[in-house]
């Protein structure tokens, strides 16, 4: 069992470094031959860097769409950053400093970014728009999290899960060194579920994390008419005619 | 046609139950052979359609990042799916913005990923045949490519983008739009949309001169093709005689009579509009751009100013200086851009909006009104889409919002603004831009003026509005053919620079 899950996990490690990195690569590459970013638009290089951040880290523009799915989707999302971040103490030792000390938020966060997925999911049922514009794999995102967070809890609050062999575990992974897993079933659900998250990501919607950075409409400087912008292709045209 | 009526305005603006099918089959005319042998396109449905289109969005998956991202990026959140003024006026869910780019998503999945060649239900992916590019054609002509939408999008994701991507694949393996392409085809022939001819411009020009002459008893000119003069005023060929275009034509003229610039038309170049931004096409957009690159060349003028059009100033200010060199800050090597720009007078701003001429010139000093002559109106100002999200007026972000509202304060007395929920960058679009201005889209055009008409009635009914202001040429034509169908007077339906003409003071007046 310990095996199995050891390979699975350096699979979905690779499958997910290695997609997440192709994909990083083609929008990289890919050029934007025309300026289109959303107006009013930063005019310079570090306004661009603030909206950005306005965007990444409070979600602006969805604030200003929908105020449901701001509150449920940054809810979500920002719990889960706490509850990663928490999650850092089963891979390194000694844990560092402020793992340490969001230790107790990160517990929370865990119930917070179930409600908010709750609250996504209750959008996506009942709200007929939203509703149509679902496909299956949208609940399964949804469920998937949903489970994840759920074990996880469990294992917190419900069960009592071994997690300093757990985290032996892990880090003995981290050397290529496979030991035991504490063999418990909300644990094995856990990281089941987590195996197939990281492995899918790179061929789903989860794409939007990397995708936003490189989203023409928020990343580009408005600056048309100060600066020449050309891009390789359309370049090109200039030397045929 | 069938009868077109106006949708029932919604007490409060709640988010329409969903009609599906509601607008299917409601697309415009396709291009016939000719239009598309016109501009280089097959004149029909090519037989190999489906792997050319196939082929060709790869290809501008590779040549555009907006198209390789939004592919990608959408998490079906829904904050955009009631942003779009076709979904709110007809209700139709396929014109929901994300449904849209759906009906390329769902082809893109399943040619383009693996997830949706293995499990195409799963994630909704689908094969491309006939009846999803008919479908393609009819809701991809549903857009105005206004980018409301990726205002509201966390990801910025614009359905334009998508829009216009899908217009390309269209025309490519044969299924173009009669109307904007028969119009890009004028423009490369005779130099604008109309097809207006330089003799009969040069007519019309001096028939102007008259009529002005005989309301203000002034010789203001309307010069065409003079060499060596300071401005080449690029401006929709409408403003030389669609109602009420054409009163914001004689604006500028008098503008730059009181201020004694010097400028001129070209008979060559007799078009701001471009219509190879709706059609998405790169080719047709650079070509037609470069008419005006030509002609400020040909006649060596040192600013080029653009008259009240909205997509045509999206163009002028993000694109031309890509496409044609009309702009600044051009390498030392860029012979091509180098060549113009060394002609131009970067005092000023290239291109400069016709708004940004004459605010300066009030702030200057330059210009006195008898507001008075504008009291009649209780003015309102509607945010055009294409300006408001897709371009810049003066140096800070956000004039484009600030500077025509500061020209009609200095113009009139009576200013009031609409529901905050529908101007500035949340503005509507007027409901016939994006190449949708035509008579085989008239239930659209209706329908998606729905939510404009709604805020102006509002003011209308509270604060005795009675002159919409406008900066745009589709939206003067499209409100003015519209508006009566919402109970409105079509003569409320104006420019910004009609009132700085009735309002302004020629300097030898008398
Ligand atoms: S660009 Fe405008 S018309 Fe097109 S889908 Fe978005 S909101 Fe609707
Ligand atoms: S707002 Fe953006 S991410 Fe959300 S459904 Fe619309 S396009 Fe997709």
């Amino acid at each position: 069992m310990s095996v199995l899950f050891a390979i699975l996990f350096y699979l979905a490690t690779l499958l997910f470094v290695v997609g997440l990195l192709s994909r990083i690569a083609t929008y990289a590459r890919t050029p934007a031959p025309l300026k289109i970013p959303t107006t009013p638009a930063p005019t310079t290089q570090g306004g661009v860097v603030l909206r950005m951040a306005r965007e990444v880290v409070l979600f602006e523009s969805l604030f200003k769409a929908n105020l449901w799915i701001w509150s449920m989707g940054w809810l979500f999302h920002a719990s889960m950053a706490l509850v990663i971040m928490r999650h850092l103490r089963y891979f390194t030792d000694p844990v560092w400093g402020w793992v340490v000390l969001i230790q107790p938020f990160g517990l929370y966060a865990g119930i917070t970014m179930l409600i908010g997925l709750c609250g996504l999911w209750v959008r996506r049922i009942f709200v007929e728009r939203i509703r149509y514009i679902s496909t299956p794999s949208d609940h399964l995102w949804l469920v998937l999290l949903i489970g994840i967070a759920s074990s996880g809890l469990m294992m917190q609050f419900a069960t009592h899960t071994d997690v300093i062999a757990v985290k032996s575990f892990f880090i003995g992974l981290m050397g290529f060194n496979i030991g035991q897993l504490p063999a418990d079933a909300p644990l094995m659900l856990h990281l089941f579920l987590v195996v197939a998250l990281l492995a899918l990501f790179p061929v789903s919607k989860l794409l939007h994390a990397p995708g936003i950075f490189f989203s023409p409409t928020r990343n580009q400087t408005d600056n048309p008419r100060e600066k020449r912008h050309v891009s390789g292709w359309g370049k090109k045209m200039e030397s045929e005619s | 046609m069938a009868e077109v009526t106006a949708p029932a305005y919604r007490t409060i603006p709640i988010i329409p139950k969903l009609i599906p099918g509601a607008m299917e089959g409601k697309g415009p005319y396709i291009a016939n052979e000719k239009i598309q042998a016109d501009l280089g396109f097959p004149g029909q449905l090519v037989d190999d359609w489906h792997d050319k289109a196939i082929a060709k969005m790869g290809d501008l998956l590779r040549k555009y990042r907006s198209v390789a991202v939004f592919m990608d990026a959408c998490v079906h959140c829904g904050a955009c799916s009631d942003k779009c003024h076709y979904f709110i006026g007809t209700a139709d869910p396929k014109n929901m913005p994300v449904a849209r780019q759906d009906l390329m998503r769902s082809v893109y999945r399943r040619y383009f990923t693996w997830a949706g060649k293995l499990f195409p239900k799963l994630v909704g992916a689908r094969d491309l045949t006939r009846e999803v590019l008919d479908e393609w054609y009819n809701y991809y002509h549903q857009c105005s490519e206004c980018r409301r939408c990726s205002v509201f999008c966390p990801y910025g994701i614009d359905t334009a983008e998508i829009t216009m991507a899908a217009r390309e694949i269209l025309a490519e393996v044969g299924m173009g739009q009669k109307y904007s392409n028969e119009i890009i085809a004028k423009v490369h022939k005779i130099g604008n949309n109309l097809g207006l001819p330089g003799p009969a411009l040069k007519d019309t020009m001096e028939g102007l001169e008259e009529d002005v002459k005989e309301d203000t008893g002034i010789d203001v000119r309307f010069p065409i093709d003079v060499k060596g003069a300071e401005v080449l005023l690029i401006t929709p060929s409408a403003d030389f005689f669609a109602e009420p275009h054409i009163d914001s034509l004689i604006g500028y003229a008098k503008v730059f009579h009181a201020t004694g610039t010097s400028w001129t038309l070209s008979s060559m170049s007799s078009e701001a509009a471009n219509f190879g931004m709706f059609i998405g096409n790169y080719e047709q957009l650079r070509k037609v751009a470069l008419r005006i690159r030509q002609a400020a060349l040909d006649l060596g003028v040192k600013r080029i100013v653009v008259g009240e059009c909205g997509h045509a100033w999206r163009v002028a200010y993000s694109f031309w200086n890509t496409l044609s060199g009309v702009g600044d800050g051009s390498d030392p090597d860029d012979k091509f851009a180098r060549m113009l720009q060394q002609q131009l007078d970067h005092r000023y701003r290239q291109p400069t909006h016709i708004c940004e001429f004459t605010w300066d010139m009030i702030e200057r000093g330059a210009l006195s009104f008898n507001k008075e002559a504008n009291d009649k109106y209780v003015v309102s100002f509607h945010d055009s889409c294409n300006v408001a999200r897709g371009s810049r007026m003066g140096d800070l972000p956000g004039g484009q919002f600030e500077i025509p509202r500061n020209i009609i304060r200095a113009v009139a007395n009576n200013f009031v603004e609409m529901d905050p929920g529908t101007t500035r960058e949340s503005t509507f679009c007027c409901g016939g831009g994006g190449g949708l201005l035509t008579d085989d889209l008239m239930e659209l055009r209706v329908k998606g003026a729905l939510p404009r008409m709604e805020a102006l009635k509002q003011v209308s009914d509270e604060k005795g509005v009675n002159f919409l202001a406008l900066i745009c040429a589709i939206c003067k034509t499209q409100f003015s053919k519209v508006a009566p169908y919402y109970g409105f007077d079509r003569k409320m339906m104006g420019g910004v620079h009609q009132l700085v003409s009735n309002a302004i003071i020629l300097g030898d007046k008398q």
